[in-house]
């Protein structure tokens, strides 16, 4: 047991330092950050000045090594524009980003779990195919196109949604949120039903197969043979079986929900870090694109690793000998 | 033997093929998109990237005016005075070409990659499945981002970036596939009658790949298609001289608030019904011929 | 007095319309109280289905479309999905093949027995738990305290089967249904298991239908038998006079293809061929392309019923033994 975590470990820190260095490299070869802060008057002298200031007089490779004992520290360098620690601007944005995917998530469970219910149990009932039908476009559509529809709809036709921002906040344990305010729900209620929509396609589906394949099983039917109500056969005894696979798809899925809340921030202006990254990406302030791809790739690997060891822990059945399978 | 079964096999499959309503529909109409796309600049009633046959004085008309000049826009313009029919029609031109340029590179270097791993194995193989593994445990947006910022916008840059985040895909499938049929007796006989490897490999191991990888190459294609839209309406993709679909959609994001939808929406349908068609499409194939294939 | 369980004539298919199977064709069954009854047959032959047509379990594409199912006064068939779960586990319990299979994988034994409980006696928390250990420990369970609290996987399939039993019985059902509950266990175990459950529905008078596929098991529990073949009761009556002197020549068959009925050394005899498919059932007696014994009236047409000088009732044109009331 040791011995697998131990390597998932080194594993996971391997992945990170390939990473480092492709996105280091990858994003020195873009722009010169420089025209961005030269004045058009801008001498030859002071754009030297420029460069020492910002570290870019001396050779790429010293470049990463002195980027890799700052990031040792924790510091991810400033950000050109801001003129702040990028890290800081992330810790900042990274609340809005997380309460968007755990508003998605919970979306997605409520949702799709009693849709994807529904079809299980009867599978051929129209409305059991119109749910298919629907998680099939919810797999195929872009949800950039969803989320324009929604603010045609909701905040143009009708205006019953505000359809940019965040709205108010409170602030809960230090964190500042808006799912406790109306006003913030009202903002967050599209941008997170958008990007709950892959998520939600995938519950229902996995929903579906996991039900058709347990309510046929020597289990189910003891449960009813006893006479146990079938509300909490459904409810309970199915359900239970049914978590697992959905729990551990989610948690893989979660690192790409944060992802992709790049298209639904930019769409929906949400304050998080993935709009951050596409106005960093426009403007290249190469230090903030660098931190947040490091920010979300190293959490996408511990996310990983976690559910791996989580799982192996959990359930004996999984072999610990073999990798991935 | 096997030339006189052939025929008999591929009717038989597309006869199951068809034998699915949703399936047939889902196939003819992707082959109609794929027709209008092939002739589009025959059929379209205005070359959009000819600025001498669009007016600024016709932007933004909403569907069925008619311009200054008498012609009909039966789908509106946009903001530059386009007929959207016709910027659709070439948009659904570049997506395809991107998604079927993408897929078939990506299908081709990942077959390579999962045959050489299943052929030569031992740390060969481990390599190649560790690098697998790693692309695919990373969310694709998120690396298609990196590469884009890295690459800059063009049709071939988005191309090289989605035959990254696709390779793994086949490569792993083919690799499982071709370990399986590497451990029959046909394969056995193969050998037993010296062929040269690569004939072996080539004209044995991958006609029976083939089924699987046509399933994939499906899916991924939609994935292609859908993932380049998303990122041109990030500005990350192609460049707005030559739109494709996404780009289309994101130019008309920005009169979506004053009430001009069909600059977004139409463009939007296109690509949807594309996408379901496709997608359609390729989980019939995948009951067809694999009922146990695991997605 | 009047029978437990009393089924006429029962039909269960497979399907609907042109394609429907007959898997059960005009079965017929009756358990008095006390009773032990077994029901063999080979695998197809319908007996496991029978007991989930009786308990209404059956899985979603089969179902009954004729004959009468009695549970006492009441007829089984007439009740509604909600009176009918009201049945199960009160008055019908039931045991399942494999008990690594029967209990949930993911709820704790108690979870899954208090729910059986609370499902028809709504016994405040405190008194479930204390009927919970009793229940385990009438089954023989050691330390039913801490066996409550564990998962399924941390139990044998013994351990597991008695859990099953003990869940089965909480509501001290009139009739049990056990179908093989011995056949995934080891050969020690099923012994055990087999003298358990006699025990137990001796000394509560519960009545038992024992479904299995193995005559010796069936010598050693049953008072009465009844034989499967192709979805028809082919031959019922009491065990010892079933065993000694079958009527049928599918019987023959069976008790000859155990090896304790054959002298040390000789040869096992076989039936040969196969069952048919429901699909392609004969038209006549459905043993007859197996049988030794048949004439073209075996082919042509279907055998009634019919009673045996020795207390059987056998569905045979030609049986072994002369019927009663027949010219000898």
């Amino acid at each position: 047991m040791a011995e697998f975590i131990l390597r998932r470990i080194l594993q996971a820190l391997l992945v990170l330092f390939v990473m480092t260095v492709l996105v280091f490299f990858g994003i020195h070869v873009i722009g010169n950050p420089v025209d961005l802060f030269a004045s058009s008057e801008c001498t030859k002298a002071c754009l030297d000045e420029i460069m020492v200031n910002l570290g870019l007089d001396r050779p790429v490779w010293q470049q990463y090594l002195i980027f890799l004992g700052n990031l040792a520290e924790g510091d991810l360098g400033r950000s050109f524009t801001h003129g702040v620690p990028a890290m800081s601007l992330i810790w900042e944005r990274f609340p809005a980003t997380l309460e968007l995917a755990v508003a998605a998530l919970v979306i997605a469970l409520v949702i799709g779990l009693p849709l994807g219910f529904y079809a299980g149990l009867r599978p051929d009932s129209w409305i059991s195919k119109a749910i298919m039908g629907l998680s099939m476009i919810g797999f195929s559509v872009p949800i950039f196109w969803i989320g324009l529809i929604m603010i045609l709809t909701f905040s143009v036709k009708l205006g019953w949604l505000p359809a940019i921002g965040r709205g108010d906040l409170v602030t809960v344990f230090g964190v500042r949120v808006s799912f406790l305010t109306v006003d913030g729900l009202r903002h967050l209620a599209m941008p997170a039903f958008t990007l709950s929509l892959l998520m939600m396609s995938m519950v229902i589906r996995l929903t579906r197969a996991g039900l058709r394949e347990v309510m046929t099983s020597d289990y189910i039917r003891f449960a009813r043979a006893n006479g146990v109500p079938e509300y909490r056969v459904l409810g309970w005894h199915a359900m239970k079986n049914l978590l697992i696979p959905i729990v551990t798809v989610l948690g893989m899925e979660f690192g790409g929900v944060i992802a992709f809340a790049v298209v639904t921030e930019s769409i929906f202006s949400w304050p998080g870090v993935g709009k951050m990254l596409i106005d960093a990406i426009s403007v290249l302030d190469r230090p903030l694109i660098v931190a947040y791809l490091i920010f979300v790739v190293t959490m996408f690997v511990l996310l990983n690793l976690v559910i791996d060891i989580l799982y192996s822990l959990l359930d004996p059945r999984v072999r610990l000998g073999a990798g991935a399978v | 033997m096997i030339i006189a079964e052939r025929p008999s096999r591929l009717r038989a499959f597309t006869k199951a093929f068809f034998r699915s309503p949703t399936a047939t529909i889902a196939l003819c109409v992707f082959v109609a998109m794929s027709l209008a796309a092939i002739f589009a600049p025959l059929i379209a009633p205005q070359n959009p990237y000819d600025l001498r046959s669009v007016s600024i004085l016709d932007n933004l008309l909403p569907p069925g005016e008619a311009s200054f000049g008498g012609m009909t826009y039966w789908l509106g313009t946009d903001g530059q005075g386009r007929d959207m029919l016709s910027a659709m029609l070439y948009g659904l031109r570049i997506s395809l070409i991107v998604g079927l340029a993408s897929g078939v590179i990506a299908l081709a270097f990942g077959t390579l990659v999962g045959l050489v791993a299943a052929f030569r194995g031992g740390w060969v193989d481990s390599v190649l499945m560790r690098i697998v593994d790693l692309q695919l445990s990373l969310p694709t947006i998120l690396v298609a981002l990196i590469l884009l910022v890295i690459l800059g916008r063009g049709i071939d840059k988005i191309i090289v970036a989605l035959v990254v985040v696709q390779w793994a895909y086949f490569a792993r499938t083919v690799r499982g596939v071709a370990l399986v049929e590497n451990a029959r007796d046909y394969v056995d006989a193969a050998r037993g009658l010296r062929l040269p490897p690569l004939r072996i490999l080539f004209f044995h191991i991958l006609p029976n790949c083939l089924p699987t990888l046509l399933v994939v190459a499906t899916i991924q294609m939609a994935q292609a298609i859908s993932l380049e839209a998303t990122l041109s309406f990030l500005g990350l993709g192609l460049p707005p001289t030559r739109p494709s679909l996404g780009l289309l959609i994101a130019n008309g994001f920005d009169y979506l608030q004053s009430g001009r939808w069909w600059i977004s929406v139409l463009p939007g349908l296109v690509l949807l019904v594309l996408v379901v068609s496709i997608n359609v499409v390729g989980d019939r194939l995948r009951e067809v011929l694999n009922p146990h294939l695991r997605g | 007095m009047a029978p437990v369980l009393s089924v006429r004539g029962l039909t269960t298919v497979f399907g609907t319309g042109e394609t429907a199977l007959r898997a059960l064709d005009g079965v017929d069954l009756t358990v008095h109280q006390g009773e032990i009854v077994a029901l063999v047959g080979e695998s197809g032959s319908g007996k496991s289905l029978t007991g989930f047509s009786i308990n209404g379990l059956l899985p979603g594409n089969a179902k009954v479309t004729g004959g009468s199912i009695r549970l006492g006064d009441t007829d089984l068939r007439a009740l509604t999905p909600r009176q009918m779960r009201g049945i199960r586990g009160k008055q019908v319990g039931m045991i399942f093949q494999d008990p690594m299979m029967t209990l949930n994988p993911v709820l704790r034994v108690e979870t899954q027995m208090r729910d059986a409980l609370r499902a028809h006696s709504p016994l405040p928390r405190g008194e479930v738990r204390a009927r919970l250990v009793q229940a385990l420990a009438e089954v023989g369970i050691a330390a039913p305290e801490q066996r409550l609290r564990a998962w399924p996987h941390e139990l044998s399939g013994g351990m597991r089967q008695r859990v099953a039993i003990a869940t089965a019985l909480l509501h001290s059902p009139q009739l049990v249904i056990a179908d093989e509950p011995t056949t995934a266990l080891d050969v020690t175990i099923q012994g055990q298991i087999l003298a358990l459950a006699q025990r137990l529905c001796r000394d509560r008078g519960t009545a038992l239908v024992w479904i299995t596929h193995d005559l010796a098991v069936v010598a050693g529990i049953a008072d009465r038998v009844s034989v499967m073949y192709a979805g028809r009761v082919v031959e019922e009556g009491p065990v010892d006079a079933v065993l000694d002197t079958p009527a049928h020549p599918y019987t023959r068959g069976l008790i000859d293809s155990v090896a304790a009925s054959q002298p040390k050394g000789a040869r096992l005899p076989m039936i040969p061929g196969r069952m048919p498919l429901l699909s392609d059932l004969p038209q006549g007696c459905a043993f007859a392309p197996r049988c030794a014994r048949r004439s073209a009236l075996c082919i042509s047409e279907r055998p009634e019923p019919r009673a045996t000088g020795a207390g059987q009732t056998v569905r045979c044109h030609h049986p072994l033994t002369e019927p009663a009331g027949a010219a000898a």
